[in-house]
């Protein structure tokens, strides 16, 4: 796959900042064109990811939060999300719809919605030492629709 | 931020702007103090003025369901935009509350 433009935005892990980063990863996505649904899905899969740094990564305390955005030809997208904080012990158990370590307020559906509007998905963690997940998905953009 | 209607113990929340984890605590809380205030019979929540919902609102319509629930009372969710009923259904939400 040729990489043919990319953005990286380092921020503090502070929730305001999750609105923040889904629109900006959206904003630098619009150059692909895309459709309605696949913005709410980008928007979507990028919340859920940096919110899991700000409340199970860094536990609400301070830490930086790193996204990276990379398009490469033929309208392939990926989208890298990591943190430095406490990691995943058991990645499988972590990603079984419904499962959390959260409080009331998590519904232990965030990594079922990052599979559902992803094509592929990748999660790397090191306990003590953060996790990183890896999104890839095909944007097909409004064009093909609009021909007609 | 919320608007609501309260009629024959119908308490009707619409839900505006983003659910997410920076504004699921402060909706839950508004939301809460409503059916503390009015003890509804059915909480309706009003999503039509939502335009972006992630996994904070699952658990924000699991919550509302447990507290009506042990209230004796039952929620419904009204007007769900596409991407919003779409994440509903990944969490089977309609095994619990009604989705009208
Ligand atoms: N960045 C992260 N750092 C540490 N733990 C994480 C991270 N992301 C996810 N987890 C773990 O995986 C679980 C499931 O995540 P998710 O599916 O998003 O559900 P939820 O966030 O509602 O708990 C979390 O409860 C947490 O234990
Ligand atoms: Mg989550």
């Amino acid at each position: 796959m040729k990489e043919i433009n990319q953005m990286t935005l380092v921020f503090e892990g502070r929730s305001v900042n999750e609105s923040f980063a889904r629109v900006t990863a959206a904003a630098f996505l619009a150059q692909l064109d895309p459709t309605l649904q696949e913005i709410a899905e980008i928007k979507t899969v990028v919340s859920e990811a940096v919110t899991n740094c700000i409340v199970h990564g860094y536990e609400d305390k301070p830490g930086a939060v790193r996204m990276k955005v990379q398009i490469f030809e033929g309208g392939r997208i990926r989208i890298t999300v990591s943190d430095k904080g406490k990691g995943i012990p058991d990645i499988p158990q972590a990603m079984t719809p419904c499962f959390t370590t959260g409080n009331e307020d998590r519904a232990g559906m965030g990594f079922s919605i990052m599979q559902g509007f992803s094509d592929k998905i990748r999660v790397r963690s090191f306990p003590g030492r953060g996790t990183t997940v890896v999104m890839e998905k095909y944007i097909g953009g409004r064009k093909e629709k609009t021909d007609a | 931020m919320i608007n609501y209607e309260v009629s024959e113990r119908i308490l009707t929340v619409t839900i505006l702007g983003e659910i997410d984890h920076h504004t699921a605590i402060g909706l839950r809380t508004e939301i809460d103090g409503l059916v503390r205030k009015y003890s509804p019979l059915c909480l309706i929540l009003d999503f039509s003025r939502v335009d972006f919902c992630d996994s904070s609102g699952i658990a924000l319509v699991l919550g509302r369901y447990r507290l009506m629930k042990s209230l004796g009372g039952e929620v419904e969710l009204i007007r769900l935009p596409e991407n919003v009923s779409h994440i509903f259904d990944m969490a089977d939400l309609k095994r619990l509350v009604k989705i009208g």
